[in-house]
C-alpha cells in the first residue's frame, strides 16, 4: 500500500460509502420512526405478537409463543354485557410486541397516552397480561392507544379465555407464522399498490400501519390477489376451507397449491382424514365422473389450518 | 478436500480453495437451476407433487433463490478471487488454508441453512429470509474469511498498482460484508415497521449493487484482456465504473417499494439515483466491448470470450431495463409482475451468470492445468443457458406486461392467471434447458479434471487446440 493515491482512494471511498448510508439508512429511518401508529398498527401487533418469524420462543415456526385474539362480548370480571372488544390475551410467558416493550416506537402523544392511561409499563410477561385498544384524545384529535386491561380492569388472561370460550378465540398472531412458514406471500402480497388497486384490492397502507410489525410481508411478486384486506371482500369460513383443501373446488383456473396437509391427520372429531380416498374422489368429479366433488373435512381445534384461517380472516 | 483442511499452508498445491469454489459453485449451480425448473413445474401445474409440505411451492422457492445467489453465484465470485486476486499481484493466496476452510464452512453454512429454509424457518424477509443464527454464520464464516483473504493478498501482492479487477474484489468483500450486517441488523435488534420493511430492501438492492454487479463485472476486466491479450482499452473509464458504482449503485434502495408508503422525499431522490446506474453500465459495456477490438473472431472461437462478452451485451438490456423501469412513470405499471422477474433472471442468469461461467471455465483449466474436455459441450452448455435464458425471459416478460395491464384495469385477478398460463410453460421450458445445460456442464468440467489434455508449462489454456 506504498501509493500515495490508495491512500487518497479509500478516504474517498469511505466518504462516498457513508454518505450514501447517511442518506440511505439514518435520513429515512429518522423519519420513519417519527410516525405515529394507527388503529390498524396497533391491532396488527397486538394480535401477531413480538414477531412473525423465526424467533428463539418458537424456533420450528409452529405457532407457539403468540398471543391470542378474544372477541369479548361481556366483562370477564363481573359477568356484565358491555360493548363487543377485541381483547389480546398475553398467557404468562409469551413475549410482548415492540409497542409493549419500546413505547417509543408509538410515536408522539400515543406513548404517552398508552403510559399513562393504558398503564402499559406495568404489564409484565412473566405475569402475563391482557391488553385492548381504548380512545383518547392528543392535540385536539381523537387516536388509539394501547390499554393494559390487566393493570386497568383487572382483567386476567385465563378468565378472558374461559369468558371468550374457543369459538370466539382467535389464534391470530400463529396464523401469521403459518403465512409466513408457508410462503403465502411469495405470491399473495399484502400491499395493495398507491396508484391503482383502489376499487379491486381496497385502500393501501398508510405510513404508521407498521409500527411494531416484523416481518410487514409485503411480497414482491404478486402472481395472485392481494390480501391486505381479504377478510372484508370475503368472510366465509366455508369458502376458504374449500379452497384451502383443494383451490381447484371453488375456482377451476386456481393455480394455487392444496394446502390439505395443513388439516394434519385428523379432523374435528378426531376420525383419520383418508387423503388417499378423498384425492382419488375429487378426480373422479373433476374428470365429470361424479356430480358432487368430496366433502371438505372440518378442520381440528389445534390444526395449523385453523392459525392460517384466522390470520387470513383478520385482514380487513 | 478433508486433507487439506488440517494440512500445513505450505503443503496445500496453490490453486485447491479456487478448485473447491469452482467445483462447488457449478454443483450448485445445478441444484439450483433443478429447484428452479421444479418450482415452475409447480406454477404451470398446480398439482405437480401434490400432498406434502416439503414439496409444495411456498417451500421450495427460496431454497432456488438462496442456493442459486449464496450457492453458485457468490462461490463463483470465492472462486475467481481466490485465482485472479494472486495472479494479478503476481502473488500466492495469503492463506490457501483459509480459503479451504472458507469453502468448506460455506457448504456446510449453505447446506443448513437451506434446509431450515426448506422446512419453512425462515424470517420472512425477502432476500434476507434465513434466519438470524444462519445470518451470524454467514457473516463469520462465509463472508469475513473470504473478505480477509482477499485484501491480505492484495495487500501482499508483488507488483505496484492495483488492477481494475482487484479493487472491485476489495471493495466488493467490504461492501457485501457491511451490506449484510446492516441489512440483517433488523432482526438481531428487532426493527420494526415500516424501518424493517425498508431495511429488508435496502439489502436486497445493495446485495446485488454492491457485490454481484460489480464483482462479475471484475470477472469480465481479466477475463476479456487476459483471453484475447488485449490491454483494457481505458483505465481511467474503468474508474468511472468503480466510483459511479460506489456512489450511484448504492443509494437508490427504496425504489423496490415505490407503491409502499415511504416517504416521498426518499423515493423521489431513491428514483433520480436509480436512472444514474446507467453511468457506470455504460462505462462498463464500452470499455470491455471497445477491449475486443480486433479479436472479435473469439467471441464465436473461445468458450470464455463467448460467455464474457454474451454477459456483457446483455448487460446492456438489463441496465437500460433497470434504469427505468424504477421511474415513477414506469414502475406503476409494472411494480410486482413477471416483468421484475423477468429482469431479475436477466440480471442474475443472464448478464452474470454468464461471467461468472466464464471465470469458472477459464480457472479450472488453468489451475488444473488441463485443457478443456469438449467444446462441443461447452457449446451446448452456452446455447441451453442462452437460448433457455431467453425464452424465460421473453414469456416472463410478456407474462409481465398481462398482468400490469390486468392490474392498471383491475380486471378479476383470475383472468390474468388465466391468460399468463402458457407463458408459465414456457417459463418451465426455458428454467429446464438452463438445468439440463448445466448437468451437461458439470460433467464437462468433470472430465476436465479427468481427462483433459495437459497444458504445458509456460502455456495458457486458450493457446491450445480444442480437441472434441
Amino acid at each position: 500500500m506504498a501509493f500515495r493515491e490508495y491512500k487518497v482512494g479509500a478516504r474517498l471511498f469511505g466518504v462516498a460509502l457513508g454518505g450514501s448510508m447517511v442518506i440511505t439508512l439514518y435520513m429515512p429511518i429518522v423519519d420513519m420512526t417519527s410516525v405515529a401508529v394507527t388503529e390498524t398498527g396497533l391491532k396488527k401487533q397486538l394480535s401477531y405478537g413480538r414477531i412473525g418469524g423465526f424467533s428463539y420462543e418458537d424456533p420450528w415456526m409452529l405457532g407457539e409463543g403468540k398471543p391470542k385474539t378474544v372477541v369479548l362480548n361481556k366483562d370477564p370480571k363481573t359477568g356484565q354485557p358491555i360493548e363487543t372488544v377485541d381483547a389480546y390475551v398475553y398467557e404468562p410467558g409469551i413475549p410482548f410486541p415492540s409497542g409493549i416493550v419500546h413505547p417509543r416506537i408509538l410515536g408522539d402523544g400515543i406513548t404517552q397516552l398508552s403510559l399513562d392511561k393504558g398503564q402499559i409499563g406495568s404489564a409484565s410477561e412473566d405475569a402475563g397480561a391482557v391488553f385492548v385498544i381504548a380512545r383518547g384524545t392528543h392535540n385536539g384529535e381523537t387516536v388509539t392507544y394501547i390499554e393494559n386491561a390487566t393493570a386497568t380492569r383487572g382483567w386476567q388472561p385465563a378468565e378472558v379465555l374461559s369468558t371468550g370460550g374457543d369459538e370466539n378465540t382467535h389464534y391470530i398472531g400463529s396464523g401469521k407464522i403459518m403465512f409466513v412458514k408457508e410462503g403465502c406471500w411469495w405470491c399473495h402480497t399484502l400491499l395493495p399498490e398507491q396508484t391503482q388497486d383502489w376499487q379491486y384490492f381496497g385502500i393501501p397502507p398508510r405510513l404508521g400501519d407498521f409500527n411494531g410489525e416484523s416481518p410487514t410481508a409485503f411480497g414482491s411478486d404478486r402472481k395472485a390477489p392481494d390480501l391486505l384486506h381479504v377478510g372484508a371482500r370475503n368472510s366465509s369460513k366455508e369458502w376458504m376451507m374449500m379452497h384451502f383443501f383443494n383451490p381447484r373446488l371453488v375456482q377451476p383456473h386456481s393455480i394455487m397449491p392444496r394446502y390439505d396437509y395443513m388439516w394434519g391427520d385428523v379432523d374435528a372429531n378426531g376420525n383419520p382424514i383418508d387423503f388417499k380416498a378423498w384425492r382419488a374422489e375429487y378426480d373422479a368429479y373433476a374428470k365429470g365422473k361424479t356430480m358432487y366433488p368430496p366433502d371438505v373435512p372440518e378442520y381440528a381445534k389445534d390444526s395449523q389450518i385453523r392459525y392460517l384461517m384466522d390470520f387470513i380472516l383478520s385482514l380487513k | 478436500m478433508l486433507k487439506y483442511l488440517f494440512a500445513r499452508n505450505e503443503d496445500i498445491p496453490p490453486g485447491t480453495a479456487a478448485v473447491f469454489f469452482g467445483f462447488s459453485s457449478i454443483i450448485w449451480f445445478v441444484i439450483g437451476t433443478g429447484l428452479g425448473s421444479f418450482n415452475a413445474a409447480k406454477l404451470a401445474f398446480p398439482d405437480f407433487v401434490m400432498g406434502s409440505e416439503l414439496f409444495s411451492f411456498g417451500h421450495m422457492r427460496q431454497v432456488h433463490v438462496f442456493a442459486v445467489i449464496f450457492g453458485w453465484i457468490s462461490m463463483a465470485f470465492a472462486m475467481a478471487m481466490m485465482y485472479i486476486t494472486p495472479a494479478l499481484g503476481n502473488t500466492k493466496l495469503w492463506s490457501e488454508k483459509l480459503g479451504v476452510w472458507n469453502c468448506f464452512l460455506w457448504n456446510v453454512g449453505l447446506s443448513l441453512g437451506l434446509t431450515l429454509l426448506w422446512a419453512g424457518i425462515t424470517s420472512g424477509r425477502e432476500y434476507s429470509d434465513f434466519p438470524w443464527p444462519i445470518d451470524l454464520y454467514i457473516a463469520a464464516f462465509i463472508a469475513l474469511p473470504l473478505a480477509i483473504n482477499v485484501w491480505m493478498t492484495i495487500i501482499k501482492r508483488r507488483t505496484q498498482g492495483i488492477y481494475t479487477t482487484n479493487w472491485f474484489f476489495g471493495a466488493g468483500v467490504f461492501m457485501v460484508t457491511i451490506v449484510f450486517i446492516v441489512g440483517n441488523s433488523p432482526e438481531w435488534f428487532n426493527l420494526t415497521g415500516l424501518s424493517e420493511a425498508y431495511l429488508t430492501w435496502w439489502f436486497a438492492h445493495n446485495v446485488l449493487g454492491l457485490w454481484i454487479t460489480p464483482v462479475a463485472a471484475a470477472i469480465a476486466y481479466y477475463t476479456v484482456p487476459k483471453v484475447t491479450g488485449n490491454p483494457l482499452y481505458s483505465h481511467r473509464i474503468g474508474h468511472l465504473h468503480f466510483w459511479s458504482v460506489v456512489v450511484f449503485y448504492s443509494t437508490p434502495a427504496a425504489h423496490h417499494l415505490m407503491s409502499a408508503p415511504l416517504p416521498e422525499w426518499l423515493k423521489s431522490f431513491a428514483s433520480v439515483e436509480g436512472v444514474l446506474i446507467l453511468v457506470p453500465a455504460i462505462a462498463f459495456v464500452s470499455n470491455l466491448l471497445l477491449t475486443m477490438q480486433g479479436k472479435w473472431h473469439m467471441f464465436v472461437e473461445n468458450v470464455e470470450i463467448k460467455f464474457t462478452i454474451s454477459g456483457v451485451l446483455l448487460a446492456i438490456p438489463l441496465n437500460m431495463q433497470g434504469g427505468f423501469q424504477q421511474t415513477r412513470a414506469i414502475n406503476w405499471y409494472v411494480h410486482g409482475t413477471g416483468w421484475i422477474v423477468a429482469h431479475a433472471h436477466l440480471a442474475l442468469l443472464g448478464f452474470s451468470t454468464f461471467l461468472e461461467g466464464a471465470a469458472v471455465y477459464y480457472g479450472i483449466q488453468t489451475l488444473l492445468r488441463r485443457k478443456l474436455y469438449s467444446l462441443a459441450l461447452a457449446n451446448f452448455h452456452f446455447w441451453f443457458l442462452l437460448i433457455g435464458f431467453a425464452i424465460y425471459w421473453i414469456s416472463m416478460t410478456i407474462a409481465g406486461l398481462i398482468q400490469g395491464a390486468g392490474k392498471i384495469y383491475e380486471v378479476p385477478y383470475i383472468d390474468v392467471v388465466i391468460a399468463e398460463h402458457p407463458y408459465m410453460i414456457a417459463r418451465w421450458v426455458g428454467g429446464t434447458m438452463v438445468f439440463t445445460g448445466n448437468i451437461v456442464w458439470l460433467y464437462n468440467m468433470y472430465m476436465t479434471a479427468r481427462a483433459g489434455t495437459e497444458i504445458p508449462e509456460g502455456r495458457l489454456p486458450h493457446e491450445l487446440a480444442y480437441e472434441r
